[in-house]
């Protein structure tokens, strides 16, 4: 049979994109338009013309699969080269492995979490082209997320720590950082998660957490995650021009919808910067081989970048959120701040920690002169000493935390870094405690919302933190060895010093094994 | 405010003193002493006599800091959520007026951390 050949002109990638998007929108005749989206007008944001959305990337279904795919093969392979030569053993130092749990435990599944964000929201917005745009980022988002598991479940098998993130970032007190953050997003309304997540997250403040990690693989000879960070840095750059077009449409659609997107500005710089704390102590003391000092990753990415954006988003009537100033007075104390906890309350995490050698220490003075031998060497120089005397320093009692970042509250107040800051509220007859003023802001804005959070700590008073069948009245009963079961840790392998510990040792073994001859 | 939602947005508190099986979230932490990275937090019986939680749970943790043991309690200044607060030593949690997550914070004045430098 004569098969009829038509010769039609290809499509260029501009008119296929467009039929790829827009073309694919209709007007709705049976059911009314406010019905099919239902979620993007309670939030108060006002869209005159959807049209007016300008794709920053015109990418089709198939060009992404084809560049995804060719990103894939590479990523693959090296991934695959570096398990098979045993790259593991190629590392700078054992303790960088915490690095890879940290990672895969407190941020992969926020990768995740993204995903089924943009999902929802790429189905609830009534405009095509943003709705398509999120479709792509739900992809990516993905994609990283599987990434990176694939990549670090090498070490997996070998180290501790890694083996129930999904457990972990569920249930594990300090995971329960990251996972309400971004809960905190995906409860909000659409124009929040994207406002939250595509702007605050990606194009503020994912610099600090990609070229810390990123960099800190590559230093560290650590070629899987170098890998997938590279694989996933275009993806990110999409992301953050994603983000900067939703904030520039929502803030030319209509002058009332400047107020709300400062609030969510003022709000997510915050909680992204608290979230931030992990990355900060990750950089400054859980890289053998270092890059840069937080402080000086602070001053390029945040106070150089985000400074002109917030310039260039000026003309829209944004300003700086208020809490820069507090972030700036933080700078040069959040890292040292949160390696002191994690040290004393190393019985509930799933990586390792130690204390600063001498060297160390005279690194971190150089680049924190005026706060690291003031306030935090006294610290480790104590706990040194506790340790040589074989009674290491532990504080095993559940710590306090704030309501609304669910850290504990180990923050000191703003230009007094002797004393803790805590702020209180009362809210229908039940009070509250804070980090910080903005912690407490945020929460005075939607305390419904806050009254709701699981504080690891009280979870486990209130029984929530024992495996099914547990009898807390049976005779004997340890709760702090119940809770760890649930948990899923095994006390003194996935958690402790890593001095001594089973991860050190196996590395150190397995190391002489490969350079050696017997 | 209120929450902005798509329907009634109301929730009961997740950490209502009654979900705790009868016990009472008390929060302290020892000012002047960062050796301690936060306050922390316990579930007491609401009839635990005050100087029975410094002398159990309290002293478990801080008692690990030098300068624990030379506490003159007589003399330690107290606060409540920012506000003064003189604890009767004798009396019960409850007793002793404290409620459901009060957050505790005392000073020991001539004891002032390591080397006196507040850690």
């Amino acid at each position: 049979m004569d098969m009829p050949v038509t010769k039609k002109k290809k499509l260029g990638l501009k008119e296929r994109y467009a039929l790829m998007t827009r073309g694919l929108g209709w007007e709705p005749s049976y059911q009314p338009i406010d019905d099919i989206f239902p979620m993007d007008r309670f939030e108060g944001i006002r869209i005159h013309d959807w049209d007016a959305w300008e794709d920053p990337f015109r990418l089709t279904m198939d060009a992404y699969w084809k560049y995804q795919a060719e990103k894939e093969r590479k990523l693959y392979a090296i991934v695959d080269a570096f398990a098979q030569s045993n790259g593991h053993l190629t590392l700078s130092d054992a303790r960088y492995i915490n690095t890879v749990k940290l990672f895969v435990n407190g941020f992969a599944p926020l990768e995740y979490m993204s995903h089924r964000g943009f999902a929802h929201i790429g189905r609830q917005f009534r405009g095509v082209g943003p709705r398509v745009a999120c479709m792509m980022q739900s992809l990516d988002e993905m994609r990283h997320s599987q990434t990176q598991i694939h990549a670090i479940s090498n070490y997996n098998r070998y180290y501790s720590g890694m083996a129930e993130f999904r457990h972990h970032h569920d249930y594990l007190p300090y995971l329960q950082v990251p996972k309400s953050f971004f809960e905190d997003a995906a409860t909000g309304g659409p124009f929040e998660f994207i406002v939250a997540i595509g702007f605050a997250f990606e194009y503020v403040l994912t610099n600090l957490v990609f070229v810390p990690f990123i960099s800190g693989a590559a230093y560290n000879g650590d070629m899987g995650a170098m890998t997938f960070g590279f694989s996933a840095q275009s993806d990110e750059a999409r992301h953050m021009t994603l983000g900067l077009e939703v904030i520039k449409f929502v803030l030319e659609q209509d002058p009332a919808n400047v107020p709300i997107v400062q609030k969510w500005l003022n709000k997510w710089t915050w909680r992204g910067v608290r979230l931030l704390t992990l990355v900060a102590m990750m950089q400054d003391y859980m890289l053998p081989k270092r890059v840069m000092s937080w402080a000086e990753a602070w001053e390029i990415y945040f106070e150089e970048n985000c400074g002109a954006l917030f310039r260039d988003l000026a003309r829209y009537g944004i300003v700086m959120p208020p809490c820069v100033e507090q972030i700036r007075l933080e700078r040069d104390h959040l890292s040292h701040i949160a390696w002191c906890h994690f040290y004393q309350a190393r019985g509930t995490s799933d990586f390792h920690v130690w204390l600063p050698s001498k060297e160390d220490m005279d690194w971190l003075s150089a680049k924190y002169p005026d706060t690291f031998d003031r306030y935090y060497r006294p610290r480790y120089e104590y706990w040194a000493k506790c340790e040589a005397e074989g009674k290491p320093f532990e504080a095993t009692a559940v710590p306090m935390q704030c309501q609304v970042c669910q850290i504990p509250m180990m923050f000191t107040e703003p230009g007094d870094p002797l004393t803790l800051c805590q702020r209180h509220a009362e809210y229908k007859g039940e009070q509250y405690h804070f980090c910080s003023d903005h912690c407490r802001d945020i929460f005075e804005d939607e305390p419904e919302k806050f009254i709701q959070s699981k504080i690891a700590g009280h979870e486990v008073f209130k029984g929530n933190a024992f495996r099914p069948g547990t009898d807390p009245t049976a005779e004997g009963f340890n709760p702090a060895a119940e809770a760890l079961a649930f948990f899923r840790i095994e006390h003194g392998r996935d958690n402790g010093l890593h001095n001594g510990s089973r991860d050190e040792a196996n590395f150190a073994m397995w190391r002489g094994l490969a350079k050696a001859n017997d | 405010m209120a929450v902005k939602a798509i329907d009634t947005y109301e929730f009961e508190p997740a950490d209502k003193a009654e979900n705790f099986h009868g016990a009472c979230v008390i929060y302290a932490g020892w000012d002047g002493h960062l050796l301690f990275s936060s306050p922390y937090a316990w579930p007491l019986p609401p009839d635990l006599p005050f100087a029975h939680f410094i002398a159990g749970p309290m002293a478990e943790i801080f008692g690990q800091h030098p300068d624990w043991a030379g506490i003159d309690w007589n003399s330690a200044v107290w606060t409540r959520n920012g506000e003064a607060f003189v604890p009767d030593m004798q009396a019960g949690i409850a007793a002793n007026g404290l409620r459901h997550k009060d957050a505790l914070r005392f000073r020991t004045p001539g004891l002032d951390g390591l080397n006196g430098a507040g850690i």
